[in-house]
Order: C-alpha cells, then structure tokens, then sequence
C-alpha cells in the first residue's frame, strides 16, 4: 500500500504548532558505557583545515607512497587477478594466507625474530591486531601501561574496552625500567589487575625515540620477573636511518612477549595489512577472535602483498622509502633548530616520522592550535597521547608527508606562533592554564588516518 | 511551481579556510541534499583559487554560501559577488561585516533598542598597555562574575568560555585569543537559551518558532552543538506565547536593523522575567543535522528542502549582471 504524505504548504504553519521535542538520537539513551565520550571534538574538527593546501601539516602520520613504483604495482596485481583472482576474491582462513604468513616470517627475520608461519595471524592492519589481542585480554577496568606518552591509536584501542591505561615515563633510551618497576609495584598494592605493557621500541610514535640494546634487555628481565605479558607494536623497525635495526623484544623472549607488525610504512597501508606473532594458546583465541569479527582478514589484499613481497625488491624500497624520511627529518631537524624560540626542545628520531616537541613552562599546545591554523601550520597537541589528560607542554610533528621544503617552511609559521604565545603568556602570566584540569580526551583529538 | 522550474544550477559553497570548516563542510553537504530532494542541480564547491573559474562556467547560477566563520559570514566572499554580479542567497557583504562581528552586533542592536549583556571588547593589546592584573580587576568590578568571554570574531562557541571567578579569566582570554586578535567580555545572562530563524522568500522577513536549547551538560558548547543526543531541542520553546511572540519580534527587528536579507538566525536569553536579551546573530546559521535552523523549518511544517529551494528562487529573481561572467572569465 502506497503511502503518500500530506501537500508542504506555501507558507510555513506557524499556528496550533506540535512541539518537537528531541535530541536528535533517538537512541542516545541505548549505547554501551564504551561509546561514553565519543563525541564531536573542535581540536579534531581543526584538522579538517590541515588537510587544505594552504597549511603546512605537521600533523597527520600518512606514509608517503609517492615513490612507490606504480607500474610495478599495478603488473604484480594483474598477474594475481588473471592467474589467481578466483582464489584471491574468496573467502580464507580466519588466521590468514599461508603464503603471506610466510612472507611475514622472512620480513620479521631482519629484526633477529624466528618465527614459524603457524605462529602468525594477519590481522587487518596492525591496528585491528592490537583490538583483537585486548579484546581477548582485558575486561573493563583491568591496567595497560603504555609509554608516556603513547600511540593515540591504541589509546583509542584501550578506551574502548574500558581498560585504564597507566602511563610510564621515558627517556631518551625509551621506556624507563624504573618508573616500570615503580608502576608495577604501586599497581599491584593497589590490588589492580595489569594485563599487559604496550611499547613501540622503535622511532617510537609519537616521542621519536628507539629503546637501546640494553635497554631492551634490562625491560625483558624485569618483565620476566614480574611475569608481565609485553605487547611490542613495531610499524617502524625497518624505517631505521642509520645502521642495522636493533632486534626486536620479540627475538629475545617469545613467551612473555607478542609482537604486532605492519606493512602500512614498508609498502602500503591501504591493503590494511598486519600481523600477530603469539604463542600458540594466544593465536588460537586470536584466530576465533578474528573469525568472529571478520570471518578473515581481506583475502585480496594479502595475497597482493604476497605478490608484492615475491616479485619486487621489497628491501631496496625500504631503503629508497628510508633515504627519503630521512631527508625530511633533516629538513625538520634543520628547520626546529633555526625557528623554534628558547626553550624548546624536541628528541631526535633516528627513524620513522616523528618528532615530540617539549614548549618552554606555560605554553599549551592544545590551546594554541587554533591559531597555529590561522598561520597555516598544523601539528598535532600532546595531550592527544596521554590518556589523563596531560601533554598541554608537547607537540608531536610529522615529518612523513610534506616535501623538506614545506617542513622548514611549516617550522618557521610554528616559530612564529609560538612567539606569539610566549607575549600572550607575558601578558596574562604563565601557568595560566592547569593540565589536571584538562578531560582526558586524547585518542579524540587526533588527525584521523586520512589526513595528512 | 516544480522548484526546478527557472532556476539554474545552484553552486553551494562550504569548506573554506575558517576554524570552522568541518562544520560549514556538514551544513553544505546537508542543503545540498536537500536541493537535490527537489530536484535542482547541485555543484558542491570549497572556496579555492577555482572558484571564480568555476563561477563563470556556470553562467547564471545562483550561489549558496554555506561557510561559517571568517570569510564566509564576515561578507569578505559575498563583497566578490556582488562586485561580480553573482546571485547569491543571504546578506550583502556590508551588513556580514556588522552582523559577524560581536562587538560592533551588539553595539548596534542595542542602539536599536533591544537588550543586550552589558560587553566589552578588548583586544589583546589593551591588556599589554594597561596591564592584565588591573584589567581584570576592572572587569570582574564592572561587569562581575560569572562572566562570558568569546571571540568577537567566530561562531560554534569555538574559544567560548563561563568564567565564574577571577583566576579563570586569564585563561579564558588566552583561549578565546586563540581564535582572533579581538574578545568580547559580557556579563553571564541566566536563563533559557533559544534561537529564532528568520527567513524571507521574497515575500518580507517571517521568524521561525523559537528553539529552546537544553544541554545535557548545561553548557551549549561545541561537542554539545555537533554530537547528536548531547543537546535536548524543543521546538516552539518551552514558553508562554506572549516571551514566544517577544523573541519572534525581537529576531525580527535584528534582521531589520543590521540590515540582513532571506535567512539569518539570532540566539537569545530568555531571563525569568521574560525579556529576551540578544547574544549574536548569525547571517550563516548552521544547517547541519544537529542545527537548530533545520528543526525549527521541520517543526513549522516544511522541508529544509523547500525552504533552500525558496531562497535560491528568491535570488535568482534579484539576479546578477552581465559583468559577472566577463571580470570571471578573465
């Protein structure tokens, strides 16, 4: 039966009106405690502006794929629709292709781990790796400790299982052992629950720093001591720009340790492909996980990278991918070091994209976006990486996107602004603003993954 | 009369450079539908260096601004149409220049007799020349606490802040600093929060039933604007209909004194003795799917659709001029 609505009138019926009376959600009062603070945000909204030409942003964390050889590319995923789209275009295993869990194995061969095929999971971009691993690990209310400050990616992961993320500090070897310990011992008279410690060793997003050899070792033991399970996140172990990479936490322990890793920054991230590395009692809960929440990772994709992985020299794009980041770190190293005022200071990756930025007392990064926007430079405030509201005196810069020339171009608009904000400061008196008092709102206020 | 019928291509315009942009991007995309809906030709634009370009390939079109903040409600773009001779809907660029601006808005709606808080402008300079400690004893004397401090220049409360003793203040200036060179300081008006669309198809300005705005969170602050279920909207608002015809009229007569043409929407407080007293008016009232202007058009029985397509009716019959195409075809 066909219904039709009534005529619209000419003029609007502003008589014996029926009041509307909504919240424009007719199911606000249904969502799970999860999706509690998931709401509209006016820093985030700012990076809509960062994606014009105008701004420089320093902001996103985009790979860039321009040197990519597209010709390559585009023969290898001929070949795979032609000769073997029927099985590509299938459903697969919930654990992944055996092939590309091959490939993984070699992959992760060059940061010293040893890995049987078996032991891997492909999971749809790293991202998804770290969701399936705390779904199947945390209830709501158990402690993840994560670097101070961490990635905001897995930030967002953590919040959305109601897991309480407690900060560790760092210095510039990366997590520091102590404060760990510190943590640990503090957490456990508490009589909370910790589930596990998320790190990213290498050129760590967003604090730009690599953990050491010792380092590393020195983690590991005191982890094995307390019998706490490591979660290593490793997107940019192979983006080093000096020397061999330092073998993965991974290499050293395969008990107390899973590894997630990445193809996003060695190839490409829009085939959304990652992985898993755990012991087998963790894998299999992985794989069921997996199965439930996708039935299997993107088929096609796996085996384009597969394809991908056999027929280029994959290595020698990294290094070519390498020789460009690099590049730009230079250029943002150069440029910080000729426009940043006084007082500033920012760590030194020797790897990956990033920079964290330390503002002289007082200044608030988080307040000062909007008029960095107005001076065409975007960069993402710190307290993005901090899940309790701290970070207003850091900045994380990318220097993974723009050419070297619009890094040093966007240093000098920072510089600016912030020269700005210190004689604001000098009118209004430092410390105008209390970090406690900020809401944690974090893994909302970041760019969000297509934005440059 | 089909709304297709005589009318060209509408060219709707969001995006842009301000702060916000996202927001301006929503509202496009909403009116743009919405058009579509009743079968006009829709060309969705940002505001780049093609534009012009653009414009004069579409010879005749009539333009849509749908950009929030600087450049789209300050008449800066809409000065460019006129001086191109492009139909646009909404105010000329001169009466945007008033209307965007809070400090010079309410100067002038309260020489035209409405109520307005007791306001200040300052730009941050004032606070380096005379000294912040004393300004700021001055301005909790004179105006007291709570106070408001904005932007004088922006919407979607961006920089907006209630500011109940005089150690916030400091803060609330730096942050609202953050979003121009110039603050407003006003005294904080309790009471109900509404905001009247007036419209004008040609046939004389009519305001829209008031909307009453509850935040859950008791403030009507960005993440409350645009997160749907953050905000409880009544429409008519909660009021006896004598306050009801007062905020119409009152809507009315800021239209009329600022000068403002087809669509403009004033946000008012209703005090508990009734009064409605003016807080800003906005020549680009958002349209997004959490704005307030698209209820109130729904709650008086027609369609954002209709009322889109009647303002772009309305600009097309006031035209443009030949100039138009050659300065853009340059």
């Amino acid at each position: 039966m066909s219904q039709t609505s009534p005529p619209e009138p000419d003029e609007p019926l502003l008589e014996r009106l029926r009041q509307t009376d909504t919240r424009l959600d007719h199911y606000v009062d249904r969502y799970a405690a999860r999706a509690h603070g998931m709401t509209a945000s006016a820093i985030r909204a700012l990076f809509a502006v960062a994606n014009r030409p105008e701004v420089v942003s320093l902001a996103g964390g985009m790979p860039n794929i321009t040197d990519l050889p597209l010709d390559v590319v585009g023969s290898v995923l001929n070949d795979l629709v032609l000769n073997d789209g029927r099985r590509a275009m299938q459903y697969g295993s919930g654990q992944g292709e055996p092939a590309i869990r091959e490939a993984i194995c070699d992959v992760m061969r060059l940061e010293n781990i040893s890995a049987h095929p078996d032991d891997v999971m492909v999971s749809v971009g790293s991202q998804q790796g770290l969701d399936l691993l705390t779904r199947i690990f945390c209830n709501p209310g158990d402690v993840v400790l994560c670097e101070a400050p961490s990635y905001v990616g897995a930030l967002g992961v953590f919040r959305s299982y109601q897991c309480e993320v407690v900060h560790v500090a760092m210095d510039e070897q990366g997590l520091n052992p102590s404060a760990l310990a510190d943590a640990l011992r503090a957490l456990r008279r508490a009589g909370r629950t910790v589930k596990f410690l998320y790190t990213i060793p290498n050129h760590h997003n967003p604090a730009g720093v690599t953990q050491s050899l010792d380092r590393r070792l020195e983690l590991l033991q005191l982890c094995e001591r307390a019998d706490l399970l490591v979660v290593e996140d490793n997107p940019y172990g192979l983006l080093g720009f000096d020397g061999e990479p330092i073998p993965a936490l991974r290499s050293f322990d395969e008990h107390h340790v899973i590894y997630l890793g990445s193809f996003s920054k060695t190839f490409a991230p829009g085939f959304r492909v990652g992985w898993v590395l755990a012991p087998h009692a963790v894998r299999e809960k992985l794989v069921l996980a997996q199965e439930a929440a996708t039935l299997c990772p993107p088929v096609f994709s796996q085996f384009a990278v597969a394809a991908y992985l056999a027929n280029h020299d994959w290595r020698g794009q990294i290094k070519v991918f390498r020789e460009m980041y690099r590049e730009r770190r230079d250029a943002m190293i150069t440029g910080l070091t000729s426009h940043m005022p006084a007082g500033t200071t920012w760590t030194y990756p020797e790897g990956g994209f990033f920079v964290w930025l330390t503002l002289p007392p007082g200044i608030d990064s988080h307040a000062m976006l909007p008029r960095a926007v107005t001076a065409r430079v975007a960069y993402v405030p710190g307290t993005a990486f901090y899940a309790d509201g701290f970070g207003s005196r850091h900045m994380r810069l990318s220097y993974c996107f723009p050419t070297p020339e619009r890094i040093i171009e966007g240093t000098r608009r920072l510089g600016e602004v912030l020269e700005y904000e210190a004689s604001m400061l000098e009118i209004f008196g430092t410390g105008v603003e209390s970090e406690s008092g900020r809401l944690a709102l974090g893994p909302r206020e970041a760019p969000g993954p297509n934005q440059a | 009369m089909a709304d297709n019928e005589y009318l060209q291509t509408v060219i709707v315009l969001s995006g842009g450079l301000s702060h916000e942009r996202d927001v301006s991007l929503r509202s496009g995309r909403r009116v743009s539908q919405a058009l579509r809906s009743r079968g006009i030709e829709v060309v969705e634009s940002d505001v780049d260096s093609t534009l012009l370009a653009r414009l004069a390939g579409l010879n005749g079109s009539v333009v849509f601004p749908l950009l929030h903040g600087e450049a789209g409600e300050d008449g800066a773009l809409r000065e460019v149409f006129e001086l191109l001779g492009v139909p646009f809907v909404g105010s000329v660029g001169s009466a945007c220049r008033v209307a965007f601006d809070k400090s010079i808005a309410t100067t002038v709606v309260r020489a035209g007799g409405i109520r307005t808080p007791t306001q200040v402008a300052l730009p941050h300079e004032t606070f380096r020349e005379l000294g912040a400690p004393v300004l700021v004893d001055a301005l909790g004397d004179q105006i007291g606490f709570p106070m408001m401090i904005k932007p004088s220049r922006c919407g979607s409360a961006l920089g907006c802040s209630k500011v109940t003793r005089p150690a916030e203040l400091p803060a609330a200036m730096v942050g609202a600093y953050a979003y121009g060179s110039v603050a407003v300081i006003e005294e904080f008006v309790t009471g109900t929060e509404v905001t009247v669309a007036v419209v004008d198809r040609g046939n004389g300005p009519i305001a829209l039933p008031a909307v009453e705005i509850r935040p859950e969170s008791g403030v009507y602050d960005y993440a409350a604007r645009y997160t749907a279920g953050a905000t409880r909207f009544l429409c008519p608002a909660e009021v006896s209909s004598e306050v009801a015809n007062g905020c119409a009229d009152v809507a009315l007569r800021v239209h009329a004194i600022l000068g403002l043409r087809d669509l403009s929407r004033t946000d008012l407080i209703v005090t508990p003795g009734g009064d409605a007293v003016f807080l800003e008016v906005n020549v680009a009232p958002g349209m997004t799917e959490t704005s307030a202007v698209p209820l109130a058009i729904e709650t008086a029985g027609w369609s954002l659709g209709k009322m889109s397509a009647d303002l772009v009716r309305a600009a097309a019959a006031r035209g443009g001029h030949d100039r138009t195409i050659q300065l853009a075809a340059r």
